[in-house]
């Protein structure tokens, strides 16, 4: 796993560490449901070896669980002199490069657990929908001020379609 | 004609919207012909006239110039025309033995039939008054909706009102028209009516205009995309120019101009602009017959042969006419839909058409595709033919050639005419040069030929076709060249590229190769090129992004003619010409270049109600706001 890709020259923003927390407390509840679904039909039907479903269930929770934290911090992005730059991924590493001027419009999204722990989630939408630019885990202020930024360099060099 | 503009009826006062538009008085100070609207109805030049005094049309149709006007009066039949045929055709189907009865003589025996029924008991005044009631309301719903049916086009927006008791108001900014699309159904045809169809970007975004009348259609089609090229001043300046009379010199530069911007978008019917491509009928039945469905179908026909012999019973042969029928109706409407095929350019952009009954025809402005697929199913290839599809930023309701989704551009054609088409499409790609690349990407086995290609190691998951498997620059495009069996080219133009990604999952990474995209509007292409040498595809990433950002940012044709507006000497005219005496605007109408000769005649009539002395406050005012706009 030494040949990663790595972009030459470039100092990656990261989002906040704080952020672990929300994904893992989403992978928890996502392996909870599951664990429940998964176990309903052993428990109906006494057969032992049903049990083994659940139980793979709970290991691929646990194993993503672990890989969170550094995941998260795979999660990067800077902001060039033309486009924005955006990375995520581990094991499925992703590269976008997204031109200022394509921007159609910046959400701030929080859910509850990020907002308890007063974080944002910047989306960056384009004309093409596979684009997805998602940078979560971003302070409040900061989303906000980022979204402004955007907003500005994307009015400096607005393009058509 | 219903489009005759009323504007005491239903028009300034209801838009309040933009500034620019009380400078768009009734008083119109354009000198253009009013050619459809008085054209198509010669016969009664003063009910138009007394109903708009002043209210001359800025441009050919008169529609464009931002005041509410009314569609076909046909529309509501045609847009209802199917329900109320078929109604008509249950009535008589039920009726069909009473009828025959009448005039050949029968039984006369219908126990419980409503109309012995109805005779019987005397209820005749009572259903007939039922009948008519109901007509009256029918026709009076037919009515209120064609009058609450309203459209304007202003220099920013195409709007539509339309709905009685639940009105919706729709709005497409002309600088993000996709494309015009006019459709002629054959119903439609019969009344000499179309349907303009006005593309935004968007997923359903689509301003629909129909029905117009269909001379009217086209025009307008031109005018606004004339207004949507960034141009609009330039016909005032022109009309006012050729007014003053300024100059000889000046005066030919415009009438060279304007009538070559508007010769080729005349009625395809009587100026059809040269096809660059013919399709043979031969050719177009070959393609439809060769492909994957009915390779399908045999394979099931030989297949069912097989069981018949095998299971000695005659029945699966059954199991197969109703698929028959399904192919043999397919490859019909195919076949009929992609007759008449043309494509050429004008100066707004690609025009393709199409249709045999149903006629069809859509112009797409520069800068308005996406991405460009040229691809061969194998079974083609004996014949180099290949097919070219786009993705596009508006989705149409109306299907393109073939029946198939309007991004099909070109159903069949050989390697010539795909390279005529690719020049139509991305002007400035093809020259000498490129077509030589271009015909690398398309047939080229591989190799050192100007691609970057797969390495060798990446035969583990391109099989065939990693020796050809790659991506170029070209001239303000990228090319993906794929496929060794079911060979594709790739053609993304970099000012149309929403954003580039690169990615590289686990089995990638151990043979050292990475993918990336270029990402555009949805649509039927992914411009995506797995198996690249990651480092290839790291610099790949880097360049591409750059040249993305290159290319937009030197990219105007949202407006696409307004760079040439700059530097045409016309567009100062207006403003010297604001003084010009009122007179003058008497000759305005003979100074028209040729474009627009023919509807001389028909200027008349309308000359007579405009020309009112301040005429020419208005055009310098109307010039500023589009000067602006640049």
């Amino acid at each position: 796993m030494t040949d990663r890709l790595e972009l030459p020259e470039t100092e990656w923003r990261r989002v906040s560490p704080k952020y672990v927390v929300v994904d893992i407390v989403g992978a928890i509840i996502t392996g909870v449901i599951l664990l429940v679904a998964t176990s309903v039909p052993a428990v109906l039907s006494g057969i032992s070896w049903l049990w083994a479903i659940p139980s793979v269930a709970g290991l691929i929770t646990l194993v993503t669980v672990l890989f969170i934290p550094r995941r998260v911090r795979s999660i990067g992005y800077q902001l060039r002199d033309d486009d924005l730059l955006f990375r995520r991924g581990l094991m499925f590493q992703r590269f976008v490069s997204v031109p200022y001027g394509r921007m159609q419009l910046v959400d701030i999204n929080r859910g509850p657990v990020a907002r308890l722990l007063g974080l944002s989630e910047l989306r960056f939408v384009t004309a093409a929908a596979a684009t997805g630019v998602v940078i979560p885990g971003l302070a409040a202020t900061d989303a906000e001020e980022l979204r402004d930024r955007l907003v500005e360099l994307a009015e400096s060099r607005r393009a058509g379609l | 004609m219903s489009d005759i503009p009323r504007p005491g009826s239903d028009g300034p006062p209801n838009n309040e919207n933009e500034p620019v538009e009380p400078l768009e008085p009734a008083v119109s100070p354009r000198q253009d012909v009013p050619a459809g609207a008085s054209a198509s109805e010669p016969g009664e030049p003063g009910a138009p006239g007394t109903a708009v005094p002043a209210l001359q049309p800025g441009t050919a149709t008169g529609l464009t110039d931002g005041q509410w006007h009314r569609l076909h009066p046909a529309t509501p039949l045609l847009r209802g025309g199917i329900a109320l045929i078929a109604v008509l055709g249950i009535i008589i189907s039920n009726l069909r033995e009473r009828f025959v009865e009448m005039f050949v003589g029968g039984p006369g025996d219908y126990q419980g039939d409503p109309i012995d029924f109805i005779l019987e008991n005397g209820y005749v005044p009572i259903v007939l008054g039922a009948v008519a009631l109901f007509l009256i309301v029918f026709i009076l719903i037919f009515y209120l909706s064609w009058r609450m049916h309203t459209f304007r086009i202003t220099n920013e927006v195409v709007e539509v009102r339309s709905g009685i008791l639940f009105r919706t108001n729709r709005r497409g900014r002309l600088d993000r028209i996709q494309g015009i699309n006019i459709v002629r159904p054959f119903f439609a045809r019969l009344f000499g009516a179309a349907k303009l169809e006005v593309n935004v970007a968007g997923q359903d975004a689509n301003v629909q205009l129909a029905y117009l009348s269909s001379s009217n259609a086209d025009d307008l089609r031109r005018d606004i995309l004339r207004l949507a090229s960034g141009t609009q001043l330039e016909r005032d300046a022109a009309a006012t120019a050729a007014a003053v009379g300024g100059g000889a010199g000046a005066a030919n530069v415009i009438d060279r101009r304007v009538s070559e911007l508007l010769a080729p978008e005349l009625d395809p019917n009587y100026a059809p602009p040269a096809s660059v491509v013919k399709i043979t009928v031969g050719r177009l039945i070959g393609s439809v017959l060769l492909n994957d469905t009915t390779f399908i179908f045999v394979l099931m026909v030989v297949g069912s042969i097989v069981a018949v012999v095998f299971a000695q019973s005659p029945y699966p042969l059954l199991a197969i006419i109703p698929v028959l029928l399904g192919l043999v109706s397919f490859l019909f409407s195919r076949i009929t839909k992609s007759l008449r095929y043309t494509i050429a350019g004008t100066p707004d952009g690609v025009r393709v058409g199409f249709g045999l009954l149903t006629t069809s025809n859509e112009t797409l402005p520069p800068g308005r595709i996406h991405s460009v697929q040229v691809s061969q199913p194998l079974v083609w290839r004996p014949f180099d033919w290949w097919e070219i599809k786009v993705n596009r930023a508006s989705k149409s309701s109306t299907q393109g050639a073939s029946g198939q989704q309007n991004t099909t551009i070109l159903p069949v054609g050989n390697r010539q005419d795909v390279m005529r088409v690719l020049g139509l499409m991305l002007p400035g790609l093809v020259n000498d040069d490129s077509v030589e690349m271009l015909t690398r990407g398309l047939i080229s086995k591989g190799g050192d030929d100007g691609f970057t290609n797969s390495p060798r190691r990446a035969r583990g998951i391109r099989w065939f076709s990693w020796r050809r498997n790659g991506f170029a620059f070209g001239p303000g495009v990228v090319l993906l060249r794929k496929g060794a069996i079911w060979r594709e080219l790739i053609v993304v133009p970099e000012p149309r590229v929403q954003s580039v990604a690169l990615q590289q999952g686990p089995l990638l990474r151990k043979l050292r190769l990475a993918s990336f995209t270029l990402q555009t509007v949805a649509g039927p292409i992914s411009a995506r090129l797995g198996a690249v040498d990651a480092q290839a595809a790291l610099t790949f990433f880097d360049d591409a992004s750059r040249a993305v950002i290159e290319s937009s940012s030197s990219d105007t044709s949202h407006r696409w003619r307004s760079s040439e507006l700059a530097d045409t000497p016309p567009v100062d005219a207006p403003l010297s010409a604001v003084d010009a005496p009122p007179a003058a605007s008497e000759q305005a109408p003979g100074g028209q270049p040729g474009g627009l000769a023919g509807d001389e005649e028909s200027a008349h009539s309308g000359r007579g109600e405009d020309s009112p002395p301040s005429a020419y406050g208005p055009p310098a005012g109307d010039a500023t706001p589009g000067q602006e706009q640049k």
